[in-house]
């Protein structure tokens, strides 16, 4: 058995066997980042573009750190430094950089869908850093090995995610990918922020009150609130989200005992999470930062031996 | 297609070849100082565990084992897909100035322990690396020898030998099959 697909579009679709094995081989590769020389020569010669159309610095800088701990070659494009920016299309701008003989290319976009319409159009590799609301793989199999970490399996998990769904792309393929390996998934946020029928994506309930979403969950998954975006329409005001969907030390005591706290940053303090929890012992949030790279490597080193189209 | 089965070493012979090789490296040595144990996933790490165990007995001090998984190193990623799936490398001292004996259970191409010896160098920098093997079927594509031998056996490019453990990993028997 082994990972048959040339691309990562999202963790829809893949099956249990082959997150198990993307997460196994994860796994195995932590080890490669405590080493004094933190590099293996898997991937020599080869060379991944990382085309970034929105900001982000933590995912940007994660597939390029694991790009380079698998020896290949990195080159980043920003969109605010590139040629979109005078108007040049997602199809011209990808011919562009294929004539460059790229082997994988990372990217993140803001529209839903626009890695599937590359990934038709181009040979190499592509894998999904972000794409609008869609999905984030490598966000949803990091939260899933660092649950695996601390319980040992992700079958029959409580997850409780809170906040602003509709807009999450992490929110979905934590759906996808946790669904598929077996865990159960509670959402919460407020009815603005919450897309009707979400349920029908699998093992999915959806709650009003957030704490009937926590009460008795192994793991407590907090969203960002994306303040430079929905912020201004879908909520009245920031206080009143925080008093009703941010978490705090007295609702984290409705999650089991001991229960994780995780969140895919940036952390807005005092939104959704509260300091005392953000850097408190059930906070997993840095753990999930360094499970990230290994996560990443684990995606390019499956990937470059998916089955490419033969010409 | 019958395949045909030829034990090579039954339990006992495999068990006097580890007995041989321990002392050998004792006597190659001069004894456990410095000295670590690699082995290759993952029957040369079943193998480095049985050959601490010896060099115990006949020391009493305990040899470290260390294992490696050569996936991330291998010379024939172009020929493959899907891609293997990795193995856990877990080498739980520091390789700086030791004697390194890197354990597999076939010496074959060649190959594999290129890959290895590359994964070790990639831990620190060893005195010296030396090379265990149960079995050494030749046909070699690289420069490379094996110090330590537990039999040489002339195969064709055809067969197969194939090294047999038992539930918990102890070797119990050496087969060539064609």
């Amino acid at each position: 058995m082994g990972f048959k697909h040339k691309d990562i579009i999202g963790l829809q679709g893949l099956s249990r066997e082959e997150i198990q094995l993307l997460l196994d081989t994860a796994e195995n590769m932590k080890e490669i980042s405590g080493r004094d020389i933190k590099k293996v020569p898997t991937l020599r010669g080869k060379t991944v573009v990382n085309l970034f159309f929105e900001a982000s610095t933590r995912t940007r800088t994660s597939f390029e750190i694991a790009a380079k701990r698998l020896s290949a070659d990195t080159i980043n494009i920003s969109a605010s430094t590139s040629s979109v920016t005078k108007g040049e299309t997602l199809s011209d701008t990808a011919r562009n950089i294929l004539a460059m003989k790229p082997d994988i290319i990372v990217m993140r976009h803001a529209a839903s869908g626009a890695h599937h319409y590359l990934a038709q159009r181009v040979s190499c590799s592509v894998i999904n850093a972000g794409d609008g609301a869609h999905e984030h793989p490598s966000q949803g199999l990091l939260d899933m090995l660092t649950m695996r970490q601390k319980f040992g399996t992700l079958d029959g998990l409580t997850v409780a995610i809170v906040g602003d769904i509709t807009h999450s792309r992490v929110a979905r393929s934590d759906i996808f990918g946790l669904t598929t390996m077996g865990a159960s998934v509670r959402l919460a946020g407020p009815p603005t922020m919450m897309p009707p029928g979400i349920e029908r994506l699998g093992n999915v309930t959806v709650c009003t009150d957030m704490r009937e979403a926590i009460k008795g969950a192994d793991v407590v998954m907090m969203l960002r609130i994306q303040l430079e975006r929905q912020g201004k329409t879908l909520l009245p005001t920031l206080r009143e989200y925080s008093r009703y969907y941010g978490l705090n030390p007295e609702n984290l005591k409705l999650a089991k005992p001991g229960a994780m706290v995780m969140h895919p940053g940036p952390i807005n303090r005092g939104v959704e999470l509260s300091s005392y929890v953000a850097d408190g012992d059930q906070s997993a949030i840095l753990t999930q930062v360094e499970n990230g790279v290994a996560v990443r490597m684990s995606m390019l080193y499956h990937v470059s031996g998916g089955e490419l189209p033969t010409e | 297609m019958a395949e045909e089965k030829t034990t090579i070493l039954d339990g006992a012979g495999v068990k006097r070849a580890l007995t041989r090789i321990a002392h050998e490296i004792l006597e190659r040595n001069k004894g456990v100082e410095d000295l670590v144990l690699v082995g290759i996933r993952t029957g040369g790490v079943h193998l480095a565990r049985e050959l601490s165990a010896r060099l115990e007995e006949i020391e009493g001090a305990k040899v470290p084992v260390g294992e490696v998984d050569i996936t991330l190193y291998r010379d024939d990623f172009k020929g493959q897909a899907p891609h293997l799936p990795v193995g856990k490398t877990d080498i739980p001292f520091v390789i700086e100035k030791t004697k390194v004996v890197l354990v597999d259970d076939v010496l074959f191409t060649g190959r594999t322990i290129r890959a290895a010896m590359d994964a070790i160098m990639d831990h620190g920098r060893p005195d010296c690396i030396q090379l265990a093997v149960l079995i050494d079927r030749g046909h070699r594509e690289l420069p490379i020898r094996a110090d330590f031998v537990g039999r040489n056996v002339p195969t064709s490019m055809k067969e197969k030998i194939v090294v047999l453990f038992d539930a918990d990993s102890r070797p119990t028997e050496v087969v060539l099959e064609k």
